[in-house]
């Protein structure tokens, strides 16, 4: 259901274009604002009302990752020029939610583009990641965290 | 204004690039060699690109630009997974310093497979004392 109201939601945005006759990146995208409003009004069933909410959530996410992209990338650059002492490096196993290749795939992405962090392998039956840590405080602290911050916003956007 | 922001962004970029250097050769094993590299070099030459793209400022750079970005994104992690895991399989020293180490005896030793429960094979990498 959400494929085909994405895909209405594009005809939409291009017929927006080709009534103004203006084919400019700005118009598209005001044109698509403007066909995810007008679904957003005329689809009342309540299980096709999910991709309205997955949409925002999706724009969420994804400047959630950019700034922790950028947050690493400040933390790194600071920690190449740390003395060796203050490291503190550790290979931990992570239990996985994640079921499907798509979804383990993802995540492993996700985690080693994040501060610190580097995906080591994926076990065979598909139920534990090891990720290698730069700077380990507390191990259960450390899963706990991962789970919260980037599993479960990926999983309840990719089910 | 478009040459200050032009300026600021490469030098930047420049300057990420240089530190993951610096770390490359500053970090005691290769495990953390290649955390540091992978992640300062991305944003870096993301940066230089953007820069890039803002002197020459037409469709065809700007769509190149962005595409390389994401190709890199896709790419670095999966670079450094599979250099990671090369390199714990033919046992390379983990630095003295590493607090936990999970993955050791879990590899099977002939056929590579990764186990999920506690597994004692012989892929334990020794714990190197200084620089390799």
């Amino acid at each position: 259901m959400t494929k085909s109201l994405f895909l209405s939601n594009l005809i939409l945005a291009i017929i927006w274009v080709l009534a103004t006759g203006t084919l400019t990146e700005e118009n598209f995208l005001f044109g698509f604002i403007i066909g995810f409003v007008i679904l957003g009004v005329i689809t009342y069933k309540k299980e096709e009302r999910k991709y309205f909410t997955i949409i925002p959530k999706l724009f969420g996410f994804m400047i959630f990752l950019l700034w922790e992209i950028t947050k690493a990338n400040f933390q790194s650059a600071r920690e190449s020029f740390y003395p060796k002492s203050r490291l503190v490096p550790a290979i931990v196993k992570v239990p996985l939610d994640a079921k499907t290749d798509l979804e383990i795939s993802f995540l492993a992405n996700i985690i080693s583009l994040t501060p610190g962090t580097l995906i080591m392998d994926v076990s065979n039956d598909k139920k534990v990641i090891y990720v290698h840590v730069m700077h380990l405080l507390d191990k259960e602290e450390f899963i706990k965290e991962t789970k919260r911050k980037f599993e479960k916003p990926l999983l309840e956007l990719m089910r | 204004m478009k040459d200050i922001l032009i300026i600021v962004l490469s030098t930047f970029g420049a300057l990420f690039i240089l530190s993951s250097s610096v770390g490359l050769l500053r970090k005691p094993d290769v495990f953390l060699r290649i955390s540091v590299t992978g992640k300062a070099s991305t944003l870096g030459i993301g940066l230089v690109l953007v820069s890039s793209a803002l002197f020459f400022n037409n469709y065809s750079v700007t769509t190149r630009v962005i595409a390389t970005i994401i190709f890199l994104f896709l790419t670095i992690s999966i670079g450094g997974h599979l250099l990671a895991r090369a390199a714990y399989i033919i046992k390379t020293p983990v630095w003295k310093g590493t607090k936990i180490d999970d993955l050791s005896g879990q590899y099977d030793e002939v056929t590579h497979e990764l186990y999920s429960e506690n597994h004692d094979s012989s892929i334990k990498p020794e714990k190197s004392e200084n620089n390799i």
